[in-house]
């Protein structure tokens, strides 16, 4: 029994991180606002935000290939700005998983705020602390299981995503072809031996990480869907 | 410093609507009955109520009018919470340090002697889910002191406390304004913590201001009581202790140019005293009795006489020289019987008083 290749594995892994940063990057703004304004309009962003828990995979790789494409709006300028297309590319990848996983970093994140309150922040507001000042040093720190759960989750859900990846990003070694991908295409072609090896490692690791965020939050029960 | 309001906050079904101007010096107490609207007035001081419309300024700086609105990290305002609001993610002296690293140069207050005047020492190195009711007031205190307020606003600090724990830390909150040269305003609705801390006092009720001004001048007026409850309501006098008897244990003083007397105190003979004499405690007789307990007999005019037309009582305001006055809850029978009306020379009957062991001071 031959090694199998490992990249699709080492690309998955890539993507996660990059997909998790850039949603904690968008993810932490959008949950303290859903979490703190009193705006009406705050139950349709919270849908649109849930919206991938629900909608197919194929349905939003869908869109996302219309929305992506080089003949769109937004794929030209991309294409414009950086000479690559968003579509069947990494780049394009990391937007279509950030907006798959979006709720599963929003939503733990939302959580956490909530139960932070508006008490520590008019305390920290009251000892001459700023806004951000105060998020920074009182309610992320309040937040952290809220953190955890939603980086953990935010990895673990990129990892194991496949229909997306299918849509917008089809199947280019190095490129787009991630792990899901890849056993998708060893059992298309028979090669159960090595399909085996990638299954048992994404199954070995899934219940590894949830074992991790349901031990972290046995206290704070978590909103996932 | 003059603190002027102007504000009107109208929440579900309830309108706050205070238009003030007070000295702030010392200790102000804000006190009313539950729901009167203490607390939400202090927090448009803090201005953590945005909603409120008007006007808030404090000496020079206009925090709130209708152009302006200082965020209340930029008020200067230090705020003690009814549940402390401590930092769970910090130990104690991590929530001392997160104040004082950002009032740090704002004003004279530094660590050691905040932590000195509030036996902090020994909690420094606790985490705060380990804290005692008191020890978290006592380090929520120390934290606001820290961030160098110069306004500083106490919310019913002592009210999730048992009696023992508010009576040890009652002396540390009295100490502030002198010892931090601080001006505190204080919300509560126990006449006793106004008695033992406040110089002057502003009463609301249902969101109104009441009445507000000296201690002992508010608390001699009769409508005050509908704020403070029947049982609670007396007055304020002050005292001059003037001799002891150590065979009968008693210290005599000197009220309003009158001699009374009480069990015997650790108190200074030339010491000023503050005195609570709550109105049910005071008896009306139209002349001196023989033959009788009672030993404080103060000579009194009849000022006033309020008869309660739903129940069987009367208060009834009364003189006793000097400036000071005495509430008595009689019956409105006895007043009939008596023949009261305003003028008339009596004599008031005192059952019992309290006093409050601070020295005033100096007028």
């Amino acid at each position: 029994m031959s090694l199998p290749d490992l990249s699709p594995l080492w690309l998955s892994v890539q993507l996660a991180l990059v997909t998790t940063l850039l949603l904690l990057v968008i993810g932490t703004p959008l949950a303290w606002w859903l979490a703190t304004t009193r705006v009406r309009g705050r139950a349709i962003v919270e849908a649109l935000t849930a919206l991938p828990l629900v909608l197919p995979p194929t349905v939003l790789g869908f869109y996302l290939l219309i929305f992506l494409n080089p003949n769109s709006t937004l794929g030209g300028l991309w294409r414009d700005a950086t000479g690559t297309g968003l579509t069947f590319s990494f780049s394009g990848l990391v937007l279509a998983s950030a907006i798959y996983s979006l709720p599963f970093m929003v939503q733990p994140l939302q959580a956490g705020f909530e139960a932070v309150g508006r008490g520590p922040m008019e305390a920290a507001a009251s000892l001459r602390a700023s806004k951000l000042d105060a998020f920074f040093y009182v309610a992320v720190p309040l937040a952290k299981r809220g953190f955890l759960t939603g980086i953990v989750l935010s990895f673990a859900h990129t990892i194991g995503e496949f229909g997306v990846v299918l849509m917008v990003g089809g199947n280019i070694p190095g490129q787009t072809r991630v792990i899901s991908i890849a056993i998708y295409e060893q059992v298309e072609t028979l090669d159960y031996a090595q399909a085996h090896v990638l299954s048992a490692i994404l199954l070995v690791f899934s219940f590894t990480v949830l074992l991790l965020v349901y031990t972290l939050n046995r206290r704070m029960p978590v909103r996932v869907g | 410093m003059t603190l002027s309001l102007d504000i009107t906050l109208g929440a579900q079904g309830f309108a706050l609507k205070v238009a003030h101007s007070f000295e702030a010096t010392g200790i102000t107490a804000l006190f009313g009955a539950s729901g009167a609207g203490k607390s939400t007035l202090l927090r448009v001081i803090a201005g953590l109520e945005e909603a409120a419309s008007g006007k808030v300024k404090f000496g020079n700086e206009v925090w709130q009018d209708s152009q302006n609105y200082v965020p209340p990290h930029k008020r200067g305002v230090g705020y003690v919470f009814q549940d402390a609001r401590l930092f769970e993610h910090l130990d104690v002296a991590g929530n001392l340090r997160f104040a004082a690293r950002r009032g740090r140069g704002k004003g004279p207050i530094s660590f050691d002697p905040v932590v000195k005047t509030l036996d902090l020492a020994a909690l420094l190195a606790r985490r705060v889910a380990g804290l005692s009711g008191g020890e978290r007031q006592r380090v929520a205190i120390g934290r606001t002191l820290l961030s160098n307020p110069q306004l500083l606003l106490m919310d019913e600090p002592l009210a999730a406390l048992d009696h023992e724990r508010k009576s040890r830390l009652l002396p540390y909150i009295a100490r502030l304004p002198e010892a931090f040269g601080l001006p505190v305003i204080y919300v509560t609705h126990s006449i006793e913590e106004v008695t033992r801390l406040a110089d002057q006092i502003v009463v609301l009720a249902d969101g109104r201001l009441m009445a507000a001004g000296k201690v002992a001048d508010v608390l001699a007026r009769l409508d005050i009581a509908e704020a403070s409850g029947k049982f609670e309501a007396g007055v304020v006098v002050e005292a001059v202790v003037t001799g002891e008897d150590a065979g009968f244990r008693l210290t005599h003083l000197d009220v309003a140019g009158q001699p009374m007397s009480m069990p015997a105190s650790k108190v200074e003979i030339g010491a000023h005293l503050r005195l609570r004499i709550r109105a049910r405690d005071v008896a009306i007789a139209l002349k001196r009795p023989e033959r009788v307990s009672i030993r404080n007999m103060l000579s009194a005019h009849i000022l006033e006489i309020v008869e309660e037309a739903e129940t069987a009582f009367a208060e009834v305001l009364l003189d006793i020289g000097g400036g000071e006055r005495l509430r008595a809850r009689i019956t409105r029978a006895s007043v009939a019987d008596l023949g009261l009306s305003i003028g008339l020379p009596v004599v008031a009957l005192i059952k019992s008083i309290a006093f409050d062991r601070r020295a005033l001071p100096k007028a």
